[in-house]
């Protein structure tokens, strides 16, 4: 009860404290350069040149020290040795193309990043297609959509239990080796069967952003205007040729939106791999080996530069998205 | 659309499965799970959840009431009893007296046991264990009985859960970090987002360039240096530390969401109200924050969700402690020790998602309206 008091405490404080802040800024602003007197026009400006940097200064010092700083900081230390004392040169990286858990990292990374945004984005299209036109389309909707509201570690307990092993001749609990015992297959442990559980890890994260994708290139299909489509269907087009030759040329932009949504997602995919196998046989992925580094290594030289690769991976989308941004705002 | 070309009803047909197929495969799994955590220990290991719809039949070992309850009937000595405990149901459909052969005989009929009793199970349960010489040793005579037992379900679970193993506290804990971490950021957001929405400054370009980018730089990155931060600034690892932290790492979707809606905002208002004589501070307060109320509502789901699913800022900014070890944090611990006591784990999953889900279904729409003001512009 004493923490959710505190909670309470620091909303009201927090709150009361920019609201406060914001107030007597702009009040004090308006004392030193008031808009009336001799120098009118010349106090307005000056007001107006300075006001918005009043509004902004809390987010900028916050971005600033959270996300800037420890940009710069991180680079810095993934030329340090584990204590982050010593200079070590390009030590952590020269370790890190030796090692081979890196290297099974880095390969897992990109398979993730090859089949989670194809699949999730195929997967978002059909589902959107289809919910588009049944009646009761909004509930189909929130059902896909569910899983984006469950946390990456509930979700890994689901599918954990979906995966579940029992040896052969007990009865399955695991929905998997149900089915594949019925089909006649031998009940396997997925979770430790190379690449198999790569895929399978995988599936958690497609299941979790198939409703992202869903409900995103849903809202830019019913953006397409109406006459393409109509011209289509007195063309004698069929409903699979109106859909893929007509409509998704159309929305192909957001196709690649969400596209990159998820590539993003899937580079800092941490969660389901640590819960589920820990990045024991064979699954390991950067964000995991990095938090592994970190906690379990207490190095943060290495642990440092595994972030900066992650960075580094992220970063031509970054670039990417700031380029659209600043074409649509001109 | 598909009436312009006609009865297209085969279409329709294949549209509304496929629909069905999706949605059943997307909630299959958390359905099991759901399931699961409303049966009891033993039945979740010994079948799978979806049979626990249906009347089960499971063979079990019993042991008869012990020698010394024989009554003497006449010539004969006599042991009764009912195999099933207490308050169990069901009905048994064989039985037999040996491991071996545990369904030989059909309920009702009667059995020789090697030791030359004779036995009867019946349908319900109840049994008759004869002798004509006096039963002998201390321990009850064993057989083994079929039974189909119909679906039971229980809250038991949730009870053990919310009392034993600390998810109550870990649920407090949880809502600690949360709800300030969604509450404070939005006003600090609200504030730069109508600067950069509706004010003329040097830089302002550059700056939404920043923002945009700062979108998705990868929280790895900021770990150590923050940890290192915290502690050498005395906030260690506490609440406050958390709070700050992830109210910084949704600046910049609160930022980007908030300014987009603003700018959209019309320009007429603003500018009758700056005619007015109104000053910038407020404008923001009395007219453009209540304006943007669908836009806050969004990002305070995004935030919401974000801050009570996570599990990496809490694990590095918070203690494990138990006074700080969160919801999802628990889970985790639980899937390594426990991984093995499913009803704890389904029970536990269920009661951390639940709080999400309702946000999440009474909310949907302004949740739908904000990813699709971030992404299709």
């Amino acid at each position: 009860m004493d923490q959710l008091f505190s909670a309470v405490m620091t909303i009201g404080i927090g709150v009361g404290g920019c609201l406060t802040y914001f107030f007597l800024s702009n009040l004090l602003l308006d004392r030193i350069y008031p808009a009336t007197g001799a120098n009118i026009s010349f106090n307005i400006n000056r007001a107006n040149a300075i006001r918005p940097w009043l509004f902004m200064f809390p987010a900028i010092i916050l971005l600033a020290i959270y996300l800037v700083y420890p940009l710069f900081w991180s680079i810095y230390l993934s030329f340090m040795d584990a204590a982050g004392e010593k200079f070590v040169g390009g030590a952590n990286y020269s370790w890190m193309l030796a090692d081979a858990k890196f290297q099974e990292s880095m390969r897992n990374n990109v398979l993730w990043l090859i089949v989670v945004p194809a699949f999730s984005t195929a997967f978002g299209l059909i589902a959107a297609a289809v919910t588009d036109r049944i009646k009761w389309g909004n509930l189909a909707k929130a059902m896909i959509f569910m899983p984006m509201a469950i946390s990456f570690v509930g979700a890994s307990v689901i599918w954990k239990f979906v995966y579940d092993f029992r040896p052969e001749g007990t009865a399955q609990i695991g929905l998997l080796n149900a089915i594949y015992e019925y089909f006649g297959g031998v009940p396997q442990t997925w979770l430790t069967s190379e690449i198999v559980n790569s895929f399978l890890l995988m599936v958690v994260l497609i299941w979790i952003q198939t409703g992202f994708a869903m409900v995103i290139l849903s809202g830019a299909l019913r953006g397409i205007p109406e006459e393409t489509v109509e011209a289509a269907i007195l063309d004698g087009a069929s409903p699979l040729q109106i859909f893929f030759k007509i409509k998704v040329p159309q929305i192909w932009g957001t196709i690649i939106v969400v596209w990159t949504t998820i590539t993003i997602t899937v580079l800092k995919v941490f969660d389901i791999v640590l819960t589920m196998t820990n990045g024991q046989w064979g699954t390991q992925v950067l964000g995991n080996y990095m938090f592994d580094w970190l906690v379990r290594g207490q190095d943060s030289g290495r642990a440092s530069a595994i972030a900066i690769v992650i960075m580094l991976l992220v970063l031509p989308i970054m670039i990417w998205n700031i380029r659209n941004a600043r074409k649509e705002m001109r | 659309m598909d009436n312009i070309v006609g009865g297209k009803s085969s279409l329709t047909w294949a549209v509304n499965l496929a629909a069905a197929f999706l949605v059943l495969l997307w909630t299959i799994p958390t359905f099991g799970l759901l399931v699961s955590s409303f049966r009891e220990k033993d039945q979740i290991i010994s079948s799978g959840w979806w049979q626990s719809m249906f009347p089960q039949e499971a063979a079990v070992q019993v042991r008869g009431a012990a020698p010394d309850t024989a009554v003497q009937e006449g010539a004969l000595f006599v042991i009764t009893g009912n195999a099933f405990e207490e308050g169990q149901a069901g009905t048994i459909s064989a039985f037999g007296v040996t491991s071996r052969e545990p369904a030989a005989v059909v309920a009702g009929e009667t059995a020789t046991t090697p030791e030359g009793y004779r036995i009867t199970v019946n349908a319900d349960g109840t049994y008759r264990i004869e002798s004509d010489v006096p039963f002998e040793g201390t321990r009850g005579e064993r057989f083994f009985v079929t039974t189909t037992q119909p679906p039971s379900f229980t809250t038991e679970n949730y009870g053990t859960v919310l009392t034993g193993e600390g998810l109550a506290r870990g649920f407090f804990n949880t809502m600690t970090v949360s709800i300030p971490a969604t509450i404070i950021p939005i006003l600090i957001a609200a504030f730069a987002a109508y600067a950069l929405a509706w004010m003329e400054f040097p830089g302002r370009a550059l700056l939404l360039a920043c923002v945009v980018g700062m979108l998705v730089v990868p929280l790895q990155l900021a770990l150590i240096p923050l940890l290192q931060l915290h502690l050498w600034a005395g906030i260690g690892k506490s609440y406050l530390g958390v709070w700050l932290a992830h109210s910084a790492f949704g600046l910049p979707l609160a930022i980007y969401l908030l300014r987009n809606y603003m700018a959209g905002l019309p320009r007429e208002i603003i500018e009758s109200a700056r005619v007015d004589g109104a000053t910038d501070f407020q404008i923001f307060l009395k007219i453009i924050l209540p304006l943007s109320f669908p836009a806050l509502a969004s990002f305070a789901i995004f935030q919401f969700l974000w801050t009570w699913n996570d599990l990496l800022v809490a694990l590095v900014f918070l203690g494990a402690t138990q006074d700080q070890l969160v919801m999802t944090g628990q889970l985790k611990e639980l899937m390594g020790s426990r991984g093995g006591d499913w009803e704890l784990l389904a029970t536990s999953a269920f009661i951390s998602i639940a709080v999400p889900l309702v946000v999440f279904f009474a909310m949907q729409k302004y949740l739908v309206r904000g990813l699709l003001s971030g992404s299709v512009k």
